[in-house]
């Protein structure tokens, strides 16, 4: 057992922490104010391999593991939450279907772009009507062997990245009467007739993320897009979200991290009562709770990633991870806004949007319940 | 054609701290980096090869402890090819002239067409290693170069003084010392870094380079500068900066003038 980062991981994270304070530092907060995303970022972040971290060589990625992938969301959620998710949910959600579950032919023609820096990947399963019960599924894909096509109708939800992304793998009915083993999943070409992306829904937090509602309208998609077989979708979705909670649980401690960074800054400078704030005890009792609890999270995220790297069965773990660091996060943040009082509160100090930021990572990719679903399964609590 | 970069891993001069008690440099903890002016170097190198996509290489040679392996992983990860490390206890405390005789010694074993060195190192200052490297090698020199370009056998600098330019032609095989200016260096790759770790990095210690070394010429004694003290600066005190239109300025310092009797 041995809690050292390698010289492979150290020399990461060097990397991706220098990125975040140089690239994404100086542009969080117009993007948050203007809910866009900046695409000479998403640019930057192609070029120098972000975008394609766990994946392997041979497809153009980094060929690096999914610490790697987690060090990276927490050093870029230290500075912002919305590049962090954009990452995450190119990287953990779509290019890990086809990495899962794709041929060499469909890696070749979708994963590859998605991770040597052409275009970038979104993931369709969220339904008005289907969130946590992902298995209500109202979209539907008809196959039709005049063309060897898929006929794709219906609409999805806060698919994130979807306002500027080339591919989705989106997730259908092709058999209703299965239930979630009626579920297929296809990569579709978001450039194509058919498909409608609205603009950017109005959000609490990670507003430079671009979520949006996609319809589908009698898209035509050749079966070969299909991944893995009729009826395995969503297979493919849960277990994209395991890895996908990795990522999230990462992006949670680094949004805490961040915050606390910015209050210890904060309390050294600021002085009331004729000391500074971090004389006082109340503060350093404070920050030494913040802490404490972001190493926990990040031991369980650690923890989670070194067991998906080990090829071993992690969904308690991912799941654990998530579930923790997020309830952190928010605890954290909010701790981090009191420090500062009333500048952290206003818009100019990152605390601010940290907090907001916070919320989402309680909701999206499996909410804090369906966690704890996902953990007392495993516990096999309920088995007699 | 090849290129070899020679690069020296420095204490980060924006991370160290004064102890506010005893007002001495805090060293312990300071993250080490690869020299800025070596960087814009590297990156210049790495340029040229992209340009001439002709097979041409860029090697990295980086004299220091063991510990300056990781200075050579990130010059890898920025898309070097090869890379050497010359350490050894006998190199141990040479100066500027010591150093260059190791670093010529070893670089031509490794053989170059094209030596880049920085200006100079922010923990020394001194701007003498990469010209007394060239001297050693009795290749052309070009220093503080701010733009290059690669013209078959020849290179065009754009050298920078003070108050001017110079343009200069030179012929390869030459060595470069570039300033900060001469390329913003690019990241790392992630990928890169994964690479970097999968390649051997050669170590040379005195005994891969004593056929061409005389012992009394290196290290501490082989080292003719002599440190006879060290001390730290007088602390100036703060200035006033005044954002005012210029008239307005002018006025500030003719009272400023006059209120000391100097006009």
């Amino acid at each position: 057992m041995d809690f050292k980062l390698s010289k492979t991981h150290l020399l990461q994270q060097e990397l991706y922490r220098k990125f975040a304070e140089e690239e994404i530092k100086p542009l969080a907060e117009d993007m948050d104010e203007t809910e866009e995303f900046n695409m000479d970022l998403l640019a930057k972040m192609h070029k120098y391999g972000l975008m394609g971290i766990p994946y392997s060589k041979e497809f153009g990625g980094v060929g690096g593991d999914y610490l790697s992938y987690a060090l990276c969301m927490e050093e870029v959620s230290k500075k912002d939450g919305s590049t962090g998710i954009t990452i995450s949910v190119h990287t953990s959600l779509y290019c890990s279907c086809l990495d899962y579950f794709g041929t060499d032919e469909q890696k070749d023609k979708f994963l590859r772009p998605c991770i040597d820096g052409s275009a970038t990947g979104c993931f369709g399963l969220t339904e008005p009507n289907a969130g946590s019960d992902a298995a209500g599924q109202q979209t539907q894909a008809v196959y039709d062997p005049d063309t060897d096509e898929y006929i794709i109708n219906g609409g999805k939800v806060f698919t994130t990245n979807s306002g500027f992304a080339d591919y989705c793998t989106v997730f259908a009915m092709t058999d209703k009467s299965q239930g979630t083993r009626g579920i297929s999943c296809f990569v579709v070409d978001l450039h194509q007739k058919g498909v409608t992306i609205s603009q950017n829904i109005k959000r609490m937090g990670i507003r430079a993320a671009q979520n949006c509602e996609v319809t589908y309208e009698d898209v035509r998609v050749p079966a070969f897009n299909r991944i893995g077989k009729e009826g395995q979708g969503f297979k493919i979705a849960m277990r994209a979200l395991d890895g996908g909670r990795i990522g999230i649980a990462a992006q949670s401690v680094g949004l805490a991290q961040g915050a606390i960074d910015e209050a210890m800054a904060y309390v050294k400078e600021r002085k009331q009562f004729g000391r500074p704030l971090s004389a006082f005890q109340t503060t350093q009792f404070k920050l030494a709770d913040m802490q404490t609890k972001v190493d926990a999270a990040r031991l369980l995220t650690w923890r989670a990633a070194l067991t998906k790297d080990s090829g071993e069965n992690y969904s308690k773990e991912a799941a654990m991870a998530k579930l923790f660091a997020s309830d952190v996060a928010n605890q954290v943040c909010r701790e981090a806004v009191q420090l500062m009082g009333g500048y952290g509160y206003c818009r100019e100090y990152p605390v601010e949007r940290a907090l907001r930021d916070a919320k989402i990572t309680e909701i999206y990719e499996g909410t804090s319940e369906v966690m704890k679903m996902v953990i007392s399964g495993a516990m096999k609590v309920n088995a007699k | 054609m090849k290129i070899v970069v020679c690069i020296k891993q420095v204490p980060d001069t924006n991370e160290v701290k004064l102890d506010p008690v005893t007002n001495r440099l805090i060293r312990d903890g300071v993250p080490s980096i690869i020299n800025h002016d070596d960087k814009s170097a590297i990156e210049q190198a790495l340029r040229i090869k992209e340009e001439l996509n002709d097979g041409t290489t860029v090697t990295i040679v980086c004299m220091g402890p063991p510990q300056a392996d990781v200075a050579l992983r990130e010059a890898l990860a920025m898309g070097a090819d090869e890379a050497y490390l010359l350490s050894a206890r006998e190199f141990g405390g040479s100066d500027t002239c010591a150093t260059a005789i190791i670093i010529s010694t070893a670089l031509k074993r490794i053989g170059f067409d094209l030596v880049l060195t920085g200006r100079q190192a922010i923990d020394g200052d001194t701007a003498q290693v990469g010209p007394q490297i060239a001297e050693n090698l009795g290749v052309p020199q070009v220093s503080y170069a701010e733009e290059v370009t690669v013209n078959g056998k020849e290179v065009l600098v754009k050298r920078q003084y003070e108050d001017r330019y110079h343009m200069i032609k030179v012929q390869m095989p030459c060595l470069l010392t570039a300033l900060q200016e001469l390329a913003e260096p690019r990241y790392m790759h992630a990928g890169g870094i994964i690479d970097a770790y999968n390649k051997d990095i050669t170590v040379w210690g005195f005994d891969d380079l004593k056929d061409g070394l005389n012992p009394d010429d290196i290290g501490l004694m082989g080292s003719p500068t002599r440190v006879v003290t060290s001390f730290g600066k007088m602390q100036k005190g703060a200035g006033v900066k005044y954002d005012v239109p210029a008239e307005e300025a002018v006025q500030i310092i003719i009272d400023k003038l006059e209120e000391r009797h100097l006009i």
